[in-house]
């Protein structure tokens, strides 16, 4: 997967756990938790989104990895085969 | 012989709903637990589900139509079968049954974002007829303005038609609504500790490291847990307090705030939490927390908390002076966990440091019973294996 492919499929993803997000106003710099208040509960959904779509388990402690869009798809495509 | 189907109390700040979509037709049999309509309330769309078996004999109040609690919506034939075509005539001036196709299960159901639902609600848009082009099928704002009627057709009032006031102008009445019965009635009192939770964030970041993200579990779920046990120990701080009078409840179930993001709040039941294991009660939390925030919870789940557990999750504010829920007695806060000096063994140590709080009715309890729940919490909490 590259990473436009990559990017699409989270942004598919964090619309999915949170249907309240515009996938078309998320910028991919600024972190979701300063975009659209995300939480502690969000991330852990959206790590469980990643295991079960992606198959990647994203390990807590590197949770802050995956604070925005752009941090996320470079931690995704080092972290998939 | 046909039941009324009524609408459901919906919590205590929520006295009125527009139904926004039947998932039922006249003839579809329906069963206890079934979601049968959705509701769009101050807080949101909700699903309610019907508690009964039987038959839909007529849909008394069409979609568009705000209605209070306690409104006939639906009759069932309960005795178990059909009623005759002949016995189909509706009562003179009964509103127009909409032509909805028998619903498909929850499972099945179309996703609608709130904000979407909230726009085709002002469009006069069927979301039940739309195929959604968002994310798993979700029906966006986008399809709903596609599918914008071109003379958006008028919906019949009934109190009053919904899109008059601005959801969250009317979240925040519901909850100004709440809160000020709460303060004119209930003679609060509040208590705080800090607990130093070093050890229970070490056993927490440990159980999850060791297991995959869906099996992890959050600080909050603790807390939900401690709370629960310590109301099956202590009575006088999860049950109801109506005409005069306080009765215990015989199940705990903690409603969890829920901060939504459009602004305002949600505070849905763990049912039977007390009884439930940490992975299933996290689960469960998991499920709520999306389903608040995507505009899918249960009539029940609302009007179920018996106490609250409000968690300021990563705010980084320390202490949280909760109020009360009425009809429910007691609230429980949680601050942001943060590293503070604190005394050990003679020596001032960096630890990881909880605000815990209570909000409850001197009705019922005094700050001596208060300050028991308070401790025990706090010591469930430092032994998270028991919980």
């Amino acid at each position: 997967m590259d990473r436009d492919e990559l990017a699409s499929r989270v942004l598919q993803l964090l619309t999915a756990i949170a249907p309240d997000v515009d996938p078309a106003s998320v910028i991919p710099g600024v972190a979701f938790r300063d975009q659209f208040d995300f939480d502690s509960m969000d991330t852990l959904n959206f790590a469980v989104a990643l295991h079960r779509e992606l198959g990647v388990d994203v390990p807590e402690k590197d949770y802050a990895q995956l604070a925005s869009l752009e941090k996320c798809v470079a931690y995704l495509h080092q972290a998939m085969p | 012989m046909a039941t009324e189907f009524r609408l459901p109390a919906l919590g205590a700040d929520m006295d009125a709903g527009t139904v926004v979509e039947w998932r039922i037709a006249p003839g579809a049999r329906v069963k206890r637990g079934d979601v049968v309509a959705v509701v769009e309330t101050d807080k949101g769309a909700i699903d309610v589900e019907i508690f009964m078996d039987g038959v839909v004999r007529e849909i008394v109040v069409a979609t568009g139509n705000r209605v209070p609690v306690g409104t006939v919506l639906a009759l069932i034939d309960t005795a178990g079968q059909a009623p005759p075509a002949a016995a189909a005539p509706a009562g003179t001036g009964a509103p127009e049954v909409p032509s909805v196709p028998v619903a498909a299960t929850a499972a099945e159901r179309p996703k609608v974002s709130p904000a979407a639902r909230r726009r085709a609600l002002e469009l006069g848009v069927d979301v039940a007829q739309l195929r959604g082009s968002g994310p798993g099928g979700a029906v966006t704002v986008e399809d709903v303005e596609r599918a914008r009627p071109a003379v958006a057709g008028p919906a019949p009032p009934a109190l009053a038609t919904a899109g008059e006031e601005a959801p969250a102008g009317g979240m925040r009445a519901a909850i100004a609504a709440a809160m000020s019965r709460s303060k004119r009635e209930i003679p609060h009192y509040y208590l705080a500790t800090h607990v130093d939770v070093g050890g229970t964030v070490e056993w927490l970041a440990a159980h999850n490291a060791s297991v995959p993200a869906p099996q992890r579990l959050l600080f909050a779920a603790l807390i939900v847990k401690a709370v629960a046990l310590t109301c099956r120990e202590l009575a006088g701080f999860s049950g109801f307090y109506r005409d005069g009078r306080y009765e215990e409840c015989e199940s705990v179930h903690v409603g969890v705030a829920v901060a939504l993001r459009g602004g305002g709040l949600v505070a849905p039941a763990i049912m039977d939490t007390a009884r439930k294991p940490l992975a299933v009660l996290m689960d469960e939390f998991r499920d709520l927390v999306g389903r608040a925030r995507a505009g899918r919870l249960r009539a029940s789940e609302l009007a179920a908390p018996t106490i609250i557990l409000t968690s300021l999750g990563e705010s980084a504010v320390e202490t949280v002076f909760p109020i009360i829920q009425p009809p429910q007695v007691a609230i429980v806060g949680a601050g942001t966990i943060v590293d503070r000096p604190w005394v050990m063994g003679g020596q001032v140590v960096p630890r990881p440091v909880l605000g815990l709080s209570l909000g409850a009715d001197h009705r019922v309890t005094d700050g001596r019973l208060g300050a028991r729940f308070l401790a025990r919490v706090a010591e469930r909490l430092l032994d998270p294996g028991s919980l």
